[in-house]
């Protein structure tokens, strides 16, 4: 006996209505036998996509596997490469060591994100908090932060020679690379910090100004810790920038060939990506060398970016 | 009484409030002044680093000659011949076989994943993306060298530091750009356009590429040029697979020299004493001059809206 459907207030009987919007695979290939082309601009995508996944996994497996394993340059026989003497605390010409170029990179990448993390921030609170959009100053200072983000980096190269090197004085330096590097991720963290700001809804100034709060408070207290895992992850995203840069601290933090720690700001330093840029013309032994700094890189550069997404996620599930 | 002690408590009150208020609105007022040169920091940044520029190049290249710096196709720095011409050329040519590499594969990509994708891949692919951003371009450069060049090598025979080779590497490094924005930009799409290309009896794919595509254009096209200013300003890598050889590619299995490639090849011995360095600076102004026109391009792009 079929047991009878009850059905409540408002139910409707639902058996053997079916759904037109729904396709089956079935329905799917029956209608690319007859559009043909349709089925083969299909084909044209997935083959795109394939490429593209195949080219990240094709330049990241080869980095990887080229930088864990040391080939001898003999006897082709194989090793770990990434041995304590390449973490050695001092360079030597014996064991290579990226370390002091790693200390290097860190060493320009903080000091350079502090200095542009307070002037990104400090304009994009301008830009959101204070100024009306349709203010001619917010325009000219958009268009020249999105000119700025523009600029390739063997300019801010030239330029940091020419300005920092050269005019002020500083010679190949830390600084006169820090700075440079300073200009080149000012508008990447402005404009970051600038939408996690937009993100903080308005009834949080409007509850903080009617528990009569001044806007300075108002920005420092309620605004920016709730919009911080987005400025966090703008900076993170600009820490991967520094790390990965290397035209633009050629020529302004300089490129010595033994790769030492700089012995103060004043003092020239190799970054790892300058380090790279100087061994990637050498075979045989340093060309080890030179994937295991590769895929230093990569490491970090894979870190930075799983930190800065987490924290970005984070971010998203608030509100 | 009562009323009186009152009035006088009022006035004290109102009184010690416009103390603190005085004190609040100078340090509201001061900080506001801060956050606003942070802001005009930009564009005095800007400005400096085009000024600067332009003041070493400029004499420069009426020393040389207006005419011959830009036509002369000889790049030969020992010997005082500054002629940007196979540079030119060189760059023009470099950045479109990276386009046609990139493009269409950047463009497929981004469609697959904004009308394709089922959720549990795009959370593998779109991370993949991100990483192919990341990478550093000397990374790639090492990569080309070390990988790609003796294959091209074996292809096309030569010495594999050629134009195909540096198309292919250029290609891979511009495909994040193209994808990320192009994506963006197809999703930005209303989905009642898709919905009614469907309606009226289009395929899935002739709705997206009659309806979303036109609909998206803007975006798309702002991805390319963005894709071309990348292709264009790209050092690194390119220095290290080009070949450096001042002369227009017959071929794609030709060595040859771009703007940015003369920079960095050419620095690091180039003289202070005679035109060999300030020769170099004019080209990187030259090369801020084209990416500024690029900026210009895509932020006349943006306007549409909907």
């Amino acid at each position: 006996m079929a047991r009878e459907l009850v059905l409540k207030e408002g139910e409707v009987d639902t058996r053997g209505i079916v759904p037109i919007n729904r396709q089956t695979f079935k329905d799917k290939l029956n209608a690319y036998l007859h559009k043909p082309f349709s089925f083969a601009v299909f084909l044209f995508i997935c083959l795109g996509t394939i490429l593209s996944a195949a080219a990240v996994m094709w330049v990241l497996i080869y980095t990887f596997y080229r930088g864990l394993v040391y080939i001898d340059p003999v006897s082709g026989a194989a090793s770990f490469n990434l041995t304590a003497d390449l973490f050695a605390w001092r360079w030597t010409l014996e064991n290579n060591s990226m370390m002091p170029a790693l200390i290097n990179t860190l060493t320009i990448a903080i000091l350079s994100l502090l200095i542009a993390g307070v002037i990104g921030i400090f304009a994009a609170i301008f830009m959101v908090e204070y100024a009306k959009s349709t203010n001619v100053f917010v325009k000219i200072v958009r268009v020249a932060a999105e000119t700025l983000s523009g600029i390739p980096s063997v300019v801010f190269g030239i330029f940091g020679m020419i300005f920092f090197v050269g005019l002020f004085g500083w010679g190949y330096s830390l600084l006169s690379g820090i700075l440079t590097m300073t200009l080149m991720i000012m508008p990447l963290i402005m404009r970051t910090t600038e939408e996690a700001l937009r993100a903080v809804p308005d009834s949080f100034r409007e509850g903080s100004y009617a528990l009569g709060a001044g806007k300075l408070r108002t920005i420092f207290v309620i605004i920016l810790p709730s919009a911080i895992p987005g400025i966090i992850s703008g900076v993170i995203l600009g820490l991967g920038r520094v790390v990965g840069e290397t035209m633009a601290l050629v020529f302004t933090a300089g490129s010595p060939m033994n790769a030492r720690t700089a012995s103060g700001l004043m003092d020239a330093g190799s970054t790892l990506t300058v380090y790279l840029y100087n061994l990637t013309n050498e075979s045989g032994e340093l060309a080890n060398v030179a994937w295991a700094v590769a895929v230093v890189l990569i490491i970090l550069v894979l870190i930075i970016n799983g930190i800065a997404e987490f924290i970005g996620n984070k971010l998203k599930k608030e509100y | 009484m009562q009323k009186n002690s009152e009035n006088a408590e009022n006035a004290e009150m109102s009184e010690s409030i416009a103390k603190v208020n005085t004190r609040a609105v100078i340090k509201e007022i001061s900080m506001k002044v801060l956050f606003a040169i942070a802001a005009a920091l930009f564009v005095l940044a800007v400005l400096t680093i085009c000024i600067y520029l332009l003041i070493d190049a400029i004499p420069t290249i009426g020393e040389i000659g207006f005419v011959k710096f830009l036509t002369d196709d000889r790049w030969l720095i020992r010997s005082e011949r500054f002629g940007i011409g196979s540079l030119v050329v060189g760059t023009a040519l470099s950045t479109v076989g990276a386009l046609v590499v990139g493009v269409p594969i950047g463009l497929m990509t981004a469609t697959f994943m904004a009308f394709y994708c089922p959720k549990w891949l795009y959370k593998i692919i779109k991370p993949l993306t991100n990483i192919l951003a990341g990478i550093p371009s000397i990374v790639y450069g090492f990569f080309g060298l070390t990988v790609i060049v003796p294959i091209s090598r074996e292809l096309l025979g030569g010495g594999g530091l050629n134009l195909l080779t540096t198309s292919f590497v250029l290609g891979i490094m511009i495909l994040p750009t193209i994808i990320s924005i192009s994506e963006n930009s197809l999703r930005a799409v209303p989905k009642p356009f898709y919905e009614g290309a469907v309606a009226l009896g289009a395929t899935k794919e002739r709705a997206i590429f009659r309806t979303m595509f036109p609909a998206a254009s803007s975006g798309v096209l702002t991805a390319i040029i963005l894709g071309m200013g990348r292709a264009i300003g790209e050092t690194a890598a390119i220095t290290l697979i080009c070949g450096n050889i001042d002369q227009i590619p017959g071929s794609l299995a030709d060595p040859f020299i771009t703007l940015a490639s003369a920079i960095a090849s050419g620095m690091g011995y180039a003289s202070t004493t005679n035109l060999e360095r300030p020769a170099l600076i004019a080209v990187a102004a030259v090369l801020l001059i084209i990416i500024l026109l690029i900026t210009t391009v895509v932020m006349l792009l943006k306007k549409k809206k909907y």
